[in-house]
């Protein structure tokens, strides 16, 4: 193998952990589930790419942003807006005041499209949207913070604020925006009905393949240099800092780049769950994103996809069968995660994992649960040597 | 039925009948054999020789819950109902009910479960706005077959819906008329909480109150959802005094609205006011001492006077418990059962298409608010009541409309 892909990949035990995902979410579960399950998954899966960015965000770089709806939202906004105005030609909406125009406009009396809605007639221009956007959005949320040195608790505190502040904002413009409904009724991309079994089969393996894109991007990062001053920076930010290096940068471009990750999961899910609403945005769901990223393990970009998944199956199934206690079985499932295996689901793994020879072999040649100390002596040299 | 029916039948129901003795099943379902599984369903929903699958979706948990809790129970009594007098074409309905859990997304993932997997053969469900935009493309697609409770804002009319709930305009011009005549209000003051509700509901009030009843609006608020600061508002009703206070206040946010309009000395004495969104749900968490001599515009209070509605509350209470109070929605969601059902006899088949051709037109003359007609744009003909709130949190009702007629895209309102 060569090196950069090996380190794509993260060695040999990454390779098969990836496999295994791999052969899971493309061929066992489309071969095993019916569509409407399968249609579930792709839904859980666009969240996996919040849980991934959590992953780089918080697992590596140590900051907690209790705000990742921020960014599943905004995606997922761009583009049902897009949607929303392909589904509003002028011959479906006759029966408005102002045909052309989405219904929840006519409905709030505005007789004219809003200029910012101009761009999303335009396919290239959404994608653009949703890729920019929420980056820039973090850009400025990170410039102001971690320039300013905030961080920790009170980081994790104003992005929550930032979460409510966009869903009122959200709610509130609903001429502009769709209020509390959000935007619904999406039907075509393009002219391709997004509703049909087919369609649901496209979208499903373009999601799963962005997602393990998304995965093998997140490899690279933290297996470079930056990774590694990443974790250092997690551990001991000030020696980082006082090593000469521009702390605050990192962060930012960390932030950018989870916010970037999270926003095409959002993208993914309002094609297909068919509409988009500000309960993606406000604080509960972000809440529950940082969840999914616990229950996964929040080192292992892996666990947090098999976290994503097992948190969300367990909603559907608990909440199917039993529908007025569930809530109670998920506090309790929470409740032992966090007691008995805190560091989620890759901690199960890593902890039995070595029970079983074949694994113990594999896990010993890539030595993975380095010292932050190490690994700052370990870049500091190599900063040195280059 | 025919004379020549009449006699298959017989015959085929005493073979049937004879089938299950000697299966030894005891079953009321002599009258399925009439009509052949194969032939009353002939688009693969859950229904058997015995059966027949409908679903329940609302929500049993979240900020929701404490409103839609009423809707299960009423569905649920008119389902047991119906499963008393043998079902609907002979076949006992059975109940698959799914949470919506208060989150829009969750409600489309549930309808979805329910037509797709349980592949039901109607479901009752969804209680805001926005819970029924989000089920609408699913149930559009799937071609399901919904029934919806709630009084909302019109402007819409899916074929695969049936709306027991006043749309827009029945519920307020009626309401609007009554109180410009009987206080002689030329002022009003419009109130609600901000989503497309409360939105479209005053939108409709100010043309009526502008163009018909030659008053003037001197104040239009709204606040966000759940919010529960109503200072700056009474303040500003105070300086207006407006003849009316027209208020759209939901949920949690009612409770403190009522308590501060009443500590800043705004009661019934001094102040009139016309609600469209308190029912005897909420006057439970306002309690009736609060808005004692307020006004409330709806179709049905549980306080209603005929023989039907008698026979409802005691059967509710009989199934519930005798604190249960029964407000506007609860009479609705009662409804849709018993709509369902006539529907599907009309038909003589459970195909969502055919009962769907079958219900406009029909009169339900059992229903606890009296009558109502199905018209054709799916929502239903009835009458507007207002009622006059109590202290022990029942109505007076003081004003019965003639029936009205739906209006889901009234012109010149828009």
């Amino acid at each position: 193998m060569n090196e950069t892909l090996s380190k794509i990949l993260g060695g040999k035990q990454g390779a098969i952990g990836l496999g295994i995902l791999a052969a899971l979410i493309l061929v066992l579960l489309p071969l095993g589930l019916d569509p409407f399950r399968l249609g579930l998954v792709g839904k859980y899966l666009t969240y996996a790419f919040v849980a991934v960015s959590l992953v780089l965000l918080w697992g590596n770089g140590g900051i907690l942003s209790l705000g990742q709806g921020i960014f599943f939202g905004l995606g997922g906004y761009a583009m049902a807006m897009f949607l929303k105005l392909e589904a509003s030609d002028p011959v479906s909406t006759a029966i408005q005041s102002t045909p052309g125009i989405p219904d929840f406009m006519d409905w709030n009396q505005l007789t004219a499209l809003p200029w910012f809605w101009e761009p999303f007639k335009s396919l290239p221009l959404t994608i653009l949207a949703i890729l920019i956007v929420p980056t820039l959005f973090a850009f400025l949320i990170g410039y102001a913070m971690f320039k300013r040195r905030v961080g920790g608790v009170y980081f994790a505190i104003i992005t929550q604020a930032i979460a409510l502040i966009l869903s009122i904002l959200i709610i509130g413009q609903q001429g502009y925006t769709g209020g509390v409904n959000g935007i619904t009724d999406l039907k075509t991309l393009l002219g391709w009905d997004i509703r049909t079994d087919s369609a649901k089969y496209v979208l499903y393996y373009v999601n799963a393949a962005l997602l393990i894109g998304c995965i093998l991007l997140s490899r690279y990062v933290l297996s470079s240099k930056f990774g590694m001053l990443l974790l250092a920076m997690r551990d001991k930010e000030e020696r980082v800092r006082f090593s000469g290096y521009d702390v605050s940068n990192f962060k930012i471009f960390i932030f950018c780049l989870s916010a970037m990750i999270s926003a095409i999961g959002g993208a993914m899910f309002t094609l297909q769950v068919g509409f988009m609403s500000p309960t993606f945005i406000g604080i509960v769901p972000s809440i529950e994103m940082v969840i999914f990223a616990a229950v996964g393990g929040r080192m292992s970009l892996i666990g947090a996809v098999y976290g994503t998944l097992l948190v969300n199956a367990g909603k559907t199934m608990f909440s199917e069968t039993y529908p007025e206690l569930w809530l109670f079985l998920m506090g309790g499932l929470f409740i032992a995660v966090v007691m008995f295996f805190p560091n989620g689901l890759a901690g199960i793994y890593d902890k039995y994992a070595k029970k079983v020879p074949f694994l113990r072999k594999l896990s010993e040649e890539s030595p993975k649960a380095r010292k932050a100390e190490t690994v700052l002596v370990e870049t500091k040299e190599a900063g040195v040597k280059a | 039925m025919s004379k020549t029916n009449r006699r298959q039948f017989i015959t085929k129901a005493g073979a049937l009948m004879g089938a299950m003795l000697a299966a030894g099943i005891v079953s009321g379902s002599a009258y399925a054999a009439d009509f052949a599984t194969a032939k009353v369903n002939t688009t693969k929903l859950a229904v058997t020789d015995t059966t027949v699958k409908v679903g329940i979706l609302h929500s049993s948990t979240g900020t929701m819950a404490i409103s839609e809790t009423g809707s299960i129970q009423a569905e649920k009594l008119a389902i047991a109902q119906i499963n008393a007098m043998g079902g609907v074409l002979g076949r006992k309905i059975e109940v698959v009910q799914e949470d919506g859990a208060s989150d829009w997304p969750t409600f489309a993932e549930k309808s979805k479960k329910l037509l797709e997997k349980d592949k039901v053969a109607a479901v009752f469900g969804c209680w805001t706005s926005a819970s029924r935009k989000a089920v609408l493309p699913v149930f559009e697609k799937d071609n399901g077959l919904l029934f919806y409770p709630t009084f909302y804002e019109g402007l819409e009319q899916s074929k695969n819906v049936f709306y027991t709930g006043q749309e827009a305009t029945q519920q307020i011009l009626a309401g609007l008329d009554w109180i410009a005549k009987e206080k002689k209000a030329k002022t009003f003051y419009l109130i609600g909480s901000d989503y497309i509700w409360p939105r479209t509901s005053m939108k409709i009030a100010r043309k009526h109150i502008e163009q018909h009843l030659g008053g003037k609006v001197v104040g239009e608020e709204y606040i966000a959802l759940g919010d529960t600061q109503f200072g700056s508002v009474i303040n500003k009703i105070k300086l207006k005094k407006p003849d009316v206070i027209y208020a759209a206040v939901v949920g949690g946010s009612n409770v403190a609205w009522f308590k501060q309009l009443n500590a800043a000395g705004l009661n019934s004495k001094k102040q009139n006011m016309l609600t469209i969104s308190v029912t005897e749900d909420e006057v439970l968490g306002i309690g009736g001492e609060n808005l004692e001599g307020f006004y409330s515009a709806m179709k049905y209070f549980q306080s209603l006077k005929n023989a039907n509605n008698e026979k409802f509350v005691a059967e509710f209470k009989k199934m519930w418990g005798p604190k249960a109070v029964i407000g506007d929605v609860t009479q609705a969601a009662y409804l849709g059962p018993w709509l369902w059902k006539a529907a599907v006899e009309r038909a003589g088949s459970f195909d969502v298409d055919k009962a769907v051709a079958a219900l406009p037109g029909y009169e339900f003359k059992e229903a606890p608010e009296g009558y109502v007609k199905v018209d054709s744009n799916h929502h239903l003909e009835s009458k507007l009541r207002v009622g006059k709130w109590l202290a022990n949190g029942q109505a007076e009702v003081v004003y019965e409309s003639d029936l009205i007629k739906p209006d889901p895209f009234p012109k010149g309102y828009q």
